[in-house]
């Protein structure tokens, strides 16, 4: 330095280091705690396992590949259809109650595939109402005297799982079918395509990024589902990995396990990324015009309302009704409030703490967009995609040879695990809504702060969060939520006899105890619907002007 | 020139770029206590990104920034807008939708104490005739007020420096001109020095002390307003304060020769091609049966009257030329006119350069 120092600047104010240093070692620090267990999995794939390997490999590896393929291809294909379907008619054509279709068809995203499951038991199975009423109609004695599909099997998980996530379809279709102009479709009509052939050939394939996105959502949400497929004795992957830690006692084994599943799930996010496109850059305008609808009459009207609501009603208000039927029937189970408040606590927790860790990283990614920080969130991000048992995996492994350096049990199966194991997996939920609430305050904003003597961290303080706050709110309820429902990470981190709604849920249905297992699933399932109500809320403000 | 002992805002050779474009080039400029100077150019000349420099909002690649005689970005060294005590006026005013009008004023007050910060706050408040919102939140106000609570907020820490950047692009024409006057009144009353960055030309004549011109990340010209548009140095500063007629021309025994009549050429090569720029109101006309111009159109435009000519001499192509006139004084379309040109409202300068 060669210029003298005015009196007024401390030797502080002035440095040579760049603005926001503080802030991006910060985010780095924080991205590299969060990709950790990621990273510990991908690594198991080079350990050697001493024969555990090729002795799955011999046996039920087959079993899993082969299941987790017809699943995801089963799934795939019921939300595609079920999520295009719904989305094209409620937002192209009219019929009776389609305006109310239009938010009411997300609810089914409130529901655990797993209490979706125990619920179509219930009902379906042997002593079930169904088969029981058309015994006594039909006169059946036994099960031998007539056939009636399985529930409990692949296709039975396709299904259940097909009516709880094809939501994920239905939003991105239906976003993707709104911005589309209605001119490209019209211009369809006046080149002589009929309504329906207008759909096939152009809005379909405009809209094939968004669905294929959803899709993408809807099979990783699949490829994490255990509670489901447990139930339902389809061994998947994530099964796999759950018996081979637990059952075998082989956490490198499952480890390996687990990083052949998040490879799976890494593939699908690229092919989803690279399918994407252009579509990320697609913003809507603030300006709305009404979509000429199709006005369906007759026939049309009540095949479109009985292919939309089909899903409303075998996907949440069927297993919606059976489980407060059951509730109501049963006797009150004891230490529901304890469960509640475990879950409500842990959720809470976890919530705030994705908050806390979103903002450091979303705002350095602001302050210094450069490369580096850029990856370094999308990498913290990356727990989205894996399947919490694979977290599970990754976070046990590292801490498991810490508790064993320190010689005693002081991380592994702890309430501290628990919670960083939310963390990798949700991140992601609370920065991408951080990121994008933050993107609406404009730079001048803490230009302003800052001339005014307020620094980076007093700026944001002071400025951003207040500005930001119903995002926050909305975000660590995003998070809560899904700790709420979280259910394999659960099951392998908790500590001992530490059970929460989800665990006991679990445990009381696989003890065959459904109408017991019925109180804590109700639970979760209503704080479920906070999220959902969230959304369609946002849906009905994304569209000024729509309500005529 | 010594930088050193002097107050205000010193920027010596400044250079800036941003991802390798370079945005600012070599610029060097001084705005001395209470002295208001601004930055006019079009947009992308690089005035705005020389005002986040002074701030601190950018560090300059290249350069030294001097702010009450104390070094502030340079030589390795780069002091924090939040520590340099600069106000600054943006353009869409980024008034704090959290906070009320005397919550923003007040947020650069923090080291004060309660009673001394509120004192502060209705003081500026009173300044910029806004005393009667303090309670009112920003998206209560209109584009206006918004303006002046902006200008009160910069103005409460007593900055050493005030930035203002388009402070008025945002107003309505009337409203405009009303907010730009009380500014300005407020500006020298508080005898704070201002950099300001405008595009606009008259906007910039009514508030500067001193014009800094920049094109292309350089200044291209910097003094007194009346010296800018009496002797620009180049077609584009002349240009610049408002429409411009331009003949071209040849150079010819150190002279032009124009459809309207020859022109010295000092400086200019022989047979060098040359710009002839004549301002509309430096065009008189005096109604003559014989005259080289034809009336095509005549409008009045208020204050002065705007009339286009076509000027026909022989052995020359016809030349489309527009004429102020001050007044009501507006000929007849079609009458035949005389012209005379002031030579004080014409500059020769070589062809080619940009702007003309």
């Amino acid at each position: 330095m060669s210029g003298p120092s005015s009196p007024s600047l401390s030797a502080k104010a002035v440095s040579a280091r760049p603005p926001g240093a503080g802030w991006v070692v910060l985010a780095l620090a924080l991205a590299a705690l969060v990709a950790l267990p990621v990273v510990v999995v991908a690594a198991n794939l080079a350990a050697p396992t001493e024969g555990v390997w090729s002795h799955l490999a011999e046996t039920v590896l087959g079993a899993y590949v082969a299941n987790s393929l017809w699943l995801m291809l089963g799934v795939g294909l019921g939300v595609s259809v079920g999520g295009v379907g719904t989305a094209w008619l409620v937002t192209m054509c009219r019929f009776p109650g389609s305006r109310h279709l239009e938010w009411a068809l997300l609810l089914p995203m409130a529901m655990p595939a797993y209490v979706v499951a125990y619920t179509y038991t219930g009902v379906l199975d042997y002593a079930g109402p169904v088969q029981s009423s058309l015994r006594a109609l039909f006169g059946w004695k036994s099960a031998r005297d007539y056939w009636f599909p399985e529930i409990r099997s692949l296709g039975g998980a396709i299904w259940v799982m097909s009516m709880v996530l094809y939501p994920y379809v239905y939003m991105m279709a239906r976003a993707a079918f709104l911005e589309q102009s209605v001119c490209v479709l019209e211009a369809a009509r006046t080149l002589g395509r009929s309504p329906w052939r207008a759909f096939a050939q152009v809005a379909l394939p405009l809209a094939r990024p968004a669905v294929v996105a959803g899709v993408a959502l809807a099979l990783m949400e699949t490829l994490n589902d255990f509670g489901t497929v447990h139930y339902f004795a389809v061994d998947t992957f994530t099964t796999g990995i759950y018996r081979t830690w637990l059952g075998l006692g082989q956490p490198a084994a499952a480890a390996q396990l687990g990083a052949v599943l998040m490879l799976f799930v890494l593939s699908l996010v690229l092919a989803e990324r690279m399918s994407r496109g252009a579509a990320r850059f697609h913003h809507t305008t603030g300006r709305y015009r009404r979509l000429p609808q199709l006005e369906l009459r007759r026939g049309k009207a009540l095949a479109a309302l009985a292919f939309s609501t089909m899903p409303l009603v075998l996907g949440f208000l069927m297993p919606g009704s059976m489980l407060a039927a059951w509730v109501i029937q049963g006797s009150a189970l004891s230490g529901l409030g304890e469960l509640a408040g475990n879950s409500l606590i842990l959720a809470g927790v976890a919530g705030s703490i994705a908050v806390a860790v979103a903002l450091p990283l979303a705002y350095a990614q602001r302050l210094r967009p450069s490369p580096l920080v850029k990856a370094c969130v999308r990498f913290a991000s990356l727990g989205y995609a894996v399947p919490g048992s694979v977290i599970a995996v990754g976070i046990m492994v590292p801490l498991t040879a810490m508790d064993r350096f320190l010689g005693g049990l002081f991380l592994t199966g702890t309430v501290v695990a628990l919670t960083y194991a939310y963390l990798v997996r949700f991140l992601a939920v609370s920065v991408n809504a951080v990121e994008s609430s933050l993107g609406k305050i404009t730079p001048s904003m803490e230009a302003a702060s800052r001339t005014l003597g307020a620094g980076l961290g007093k700026t944001l303080r002071r400025v951003h969060i207040p500005m930001m706050r119903t995002s926050l709110l909305s975000a660590a309820l995003l998070v809560f939520v899904d700790v709420m429902k979280e259910l394999p990470a659960t099951l392998l981190m908790r500590p001992f006899n530490f059970d929460t709604l989800a665990t006991r849920t679990f445990t009381l249905a696989s003890d065959e105890r459904l109408a017991d297992a019925a109180a804590p699933a109700l639970a979760i399932v209503l704080a479920g619907l906070l999220p959902v109500m969230l959304l369609s809320r946002a849906i009905a403000r994304s569209r000024p002007g729509g309500e005529e | 020139m010594n930088p050193m002992g002097t107050d205000g805002l010193v920027i010596d050779a400044v250079s800036h770029d941003y991802g390798g474009k370079e945005v600012v080039r070599e610029v060097s400029l001084r705005v001395g206590p209470g002295e208001l100077v601004c930055l006019l150019g079009p947009s992308g000349c690089g005035k705005t990104t020389t005002l986040r420099i002074a701030a601190g909002l950018e560090a300059p690649r290249k350069g030294r920034v001097f702010l009450g005689g104390g070094l502030v970005s340079g030589d390795g060294a780069h002091v924090p807008p939040e520590h340099r005590n600069v106000g600054f006026l943006f353009q869409d005013y980024a008034l704090f939708p959290h906070l009320d009008v005397q919550g923003n004023v007040e947020f650069g007050l923090d080291r004060l104490a309660r009673a001394e910060r509120r004192q502060r706050a209705a003081a500026v408040l009173e300044q910029v005739g806004m005393a009667a919102y303090a309670g009112a939140w920003p998206h209560q106000l209109s584009g206006g007020q918004q303006q002046r609570v902006a200008l009160a907020r910069a103005l409460a820490p007593h900055p050493r420096l005030m930035l203002l950047d388009e402070p008025f692009s945002g107003l309505d024409k009337r409203l405009r001109d009303q907010v730009r006057d009380e500014t300005l009144h407020v500006l020298k009353t508080s005898g704070v020095a201002t950099l300001m960055v405008t595009h606009d030309p008259e906007e910039a004549m009514f508030m500067a002390d001193r014009i800094a011109v920049m094109r292309a990340g350089r200044v291209v010209q910097m003094g007194k307003p009346a010296e800018l548009y009496s002797r620009p140095v180049d077609a584009f500063v002349a240009s610049t304060f408002g429409e411009i007629n331009v003949l071209d021309a040849q150079v010819a025994a150190g002279a032009v020769e124009t459809a309207v009549g020859p022109f010295p050429a000092p400086g200019l090569s022989e047979s060098q091609a040359a710009g002839v720029l004549i301002r509309p109101e430096g065009i008189s006309l005096t109604p003559a049966a014989d005259g080289e111009a034809v009336v095509l159109a005549g409008h009045h435009l208020g204050r002065s009257s705007l009339v286009h000519l076509r000027v026909e001499r022989a052995g020359m192509a016809p030349q489309h030329l527009h004429a102020r006139l001050p007044g009501s004084i507006c000929p007849a379309e079609g009458a035949r006119v005389r012209l005379h040109v002031d030579p004080a409202q014409t500059f020769v300068f070589p062809a080619g350069g940009e702007g003309a």
